[in-house]
């Protein structure tokens, strides 16, 4: 009995959090052009800036419901925590402290929706929790929603937004790519779709694992995507790097991504996409 | 054992970098016969810092392979201190599908300072390379085994580390990134390494301990007869396994690792006996 009203009750927390977004009218600032722009038009635009195409970083919330049927998206294990394996000092301070800033319990929100009334698994990652950094439970999530898209039958659709590996949890962060890789692949092999979208910024060693394995790999405008980062190479090598080396289109540009994606399409692609691998 | 707990992490570090440990050739010499090393990636280039090929174990046909680095700095320039390009990672993905058409087993030797952080490298897709070679490895349908003999750092080493067996040696180390990176990530300081050694955990004993690997090869003067016997033993062990059940429970393996859900496995050192 119980189980049942902790279900429904967790459904319910995460239509809330959905809602919750729809904070009071607040004035940004584009990082681009330096414009003034209200939340609300922001929101309609899909975060992007309508006079310099910028595009500001997404919430895992916002970005579902971007792409989700209205109230189709149902959470999957919202409240798993990191054991922090390694005793790291000041960890779980500074978990907490990301805890609330963000409303969630690490830096990944993964469950299933309906994209124009097909349901798929669908994962995103936050680059405001900890620079949405993979640890355990990062790895976790995403390995549970590839065996449940696989035992479903449904489409993986995963978002990065990350740093990489995440510094706190040590070598399990770095077997976290091995457990998403495996996952990952362990669910192509089984016959299903895997459409990876990578955002601003997916680097190291999310980059290097689950986020580069797509069946399909789509990348948003502008987007950093990197094993190392910009300022490690230029460290190396001992000069400046070139205006728009590991962006999105520079990916393109060398084969490593199919497409790069416009948020106001995105919907529309992954939707048509999913239609196209339908399985009977 | 012969593990020596009066050694700091960041001695372990320094000791794991010195020029006078063995190299791959070294172990191949003294592990394998009749090696005949395999090149090239079939794409574009051949990427000496990761060393491949074909060798005898035992009387059995085995793929061998491992990060490559030099004694001299003349050699160390032309294996690029074991820094892996893309090229070096989609060559050994080309050795492990191999490996797996012919039905044999793959031993893999891990020292390296990380994957190469250049901008050809990136242009070439390291982050695709990096992935899809722990994808192989997770999915191969032959035993793999790996030791791990000087550090191994970050998804440059995972790479060909992603094993159904994974033993280090006394004094090598495996971290997410080198201790130095770590420290600049942390701190903004390079030079706070040997702090980060201390919370790092990256010491064969304290990787034990939390089930990441396997065992431990104490760096006495049997240090190579042990690399011999543990690397059979574990050949003997998995080859009983059929293909499917082998990818299964490498999958369990690192799907568990963590115990998230499941408590650590108690960690067994063969060593004991």
């Amino acid at each position: 009995m119980n189980d049942i009203f902790l279900l429904k009750r967790r459904k319910l927390d995460s239509l809330l959090r959905l809602r919750k977004n729809t904070a009071p009218d607040e004035i940004f600032e584009c990082p681009g052009c330096h414009g003034k722009i209200s939340s609300d038009k922001l929101k309609k635009k899909y975060f992007v800036c309508p006079d310099c195409n910028y595009y500001f970083s997404m919430s895992p919330m916002d970005r579902i419901a971007m792409i989700g049927d209205a109230d189709s998206f149902r959470e999957i294990s919202p409240d798993l925590r990191t054991r922090n394996p390694l005793d790291f000092p000041g960890y779980m301070k500074k978990l907490e402290a990301n805890r609330k800033k963000t409303g969630q319990e690490d830096a990944i929100v993964t469950g299933v929706l309906k994209i124009n009334g097909k349901k798929a698994a669908v994962g995103v990652l936050d680059s405001r929790f900890l620079m949405g950094s993979m640890g355990t439970v990062v790895g976790e999530k995403i390995a549970l929603l590839a065996e449940y898209a696989a035992k479903r039958k449904l489409p993986l659709i995963l978002f990065s937004a990350s740093g990489g590996a995440r510094m706190q949890e040590g070598l399990f962060s770095l077997m976290q790519m091995a457990k998403t890789c495996a996952a990952v692949e362990k669910f192509k092999e089984s016959g299903g779709l895997y459409i990876s979208c990578l955002t601003n910024p997916t680097t190291g060693g999310v980059s290097a694992s689950f986020a580069n394995l797509g069946d399909i790999i789509m990348a948003e405008p502008g987007a950093l995507i990197c094993f190392a980062g910009p300022r490690v190479i230029e460290q190396t090598i001992g000069q400046t790097l070139p205006e728009g080396f590991q962006r999105s289109e520079f990916l393109l540009e060398h084969g490593m991504i199919d497409m790069v994606c416009e948020r106001s399409e995105m919907k529309n692609v992954i939707s048509r996409l999913i239609k196209m691998h339908q399985r009977v | 054992m012969g593990e020596n707990k009066n050694i700091t992490p960041y001695e372990r570090v320094l000791t794991a970098r010195k020029k006078n440990r063995p190299l791959i050739t070294d172990y191949i010499d003294a592990l394998f016969e009749d090696f005949i090393e395999l090149k090239g990636d079939r794409l574009s280039k051949e990427d000496g810092s990761i060393l491949g090929g074909v060798a005898m174990f035992h009387g059995v046909p085995v793929t061998v392979m491992g990060h490559r680095k030099g004694r001299t700095t003349e050699d160390n320039i032309k294996y690029n201190f074991g820094m892996p390009s893309p090229e070096g990672y989609r060559k050994a993905i080309r050795l492990m599908k191999q490996a797996e058409k012919f039905n044999r087993p793959v031993i893999t030797f891990v020292d390296t300072p990380g994957a190469y952080p250049g901008m050809e490298a990136e242009s070439h897709g390291q982050s695709t390379a990096i992935a899809e070679s722990i994808a192989c490895m997770c999915r191969l349908k032959v035993p793999v085994v790996t030791i791990i003999t000087g550090e191994g750092s970050s998804g440059g080493a995972l790479a060909i580390a992603a094993a159904d067996s994974v033993w280090m040696l006394e004094n090598a180390v495996y971290s997410i990134l080198s201790p130095e990176g770590f420290a600049a990530i942390m701190w903004k300081d390079s030079k706070k390494a040997a702090e980060a050694c201390d919370i790092m955990k990256i010491t064969a004993g304290e990787l034990l301990e939390y089930g990441l690997i396997d065992g431990i090869i104490p760096e006495d003067r049997k240090c190579f007869q042990t690399i011999n016997k543990v690397i059979a033993e574990e050949l003997i062990r998995l080859n009983k396994m059929s293909s499917s059940a082998l990818v299964s429970n490498r999958y369990k393996k690192y799907r568990d690792l963590d115990g998230l859900y499941k408590p650590v496995r108690a960690a067994q050192d063969i060593m004991k006996k």
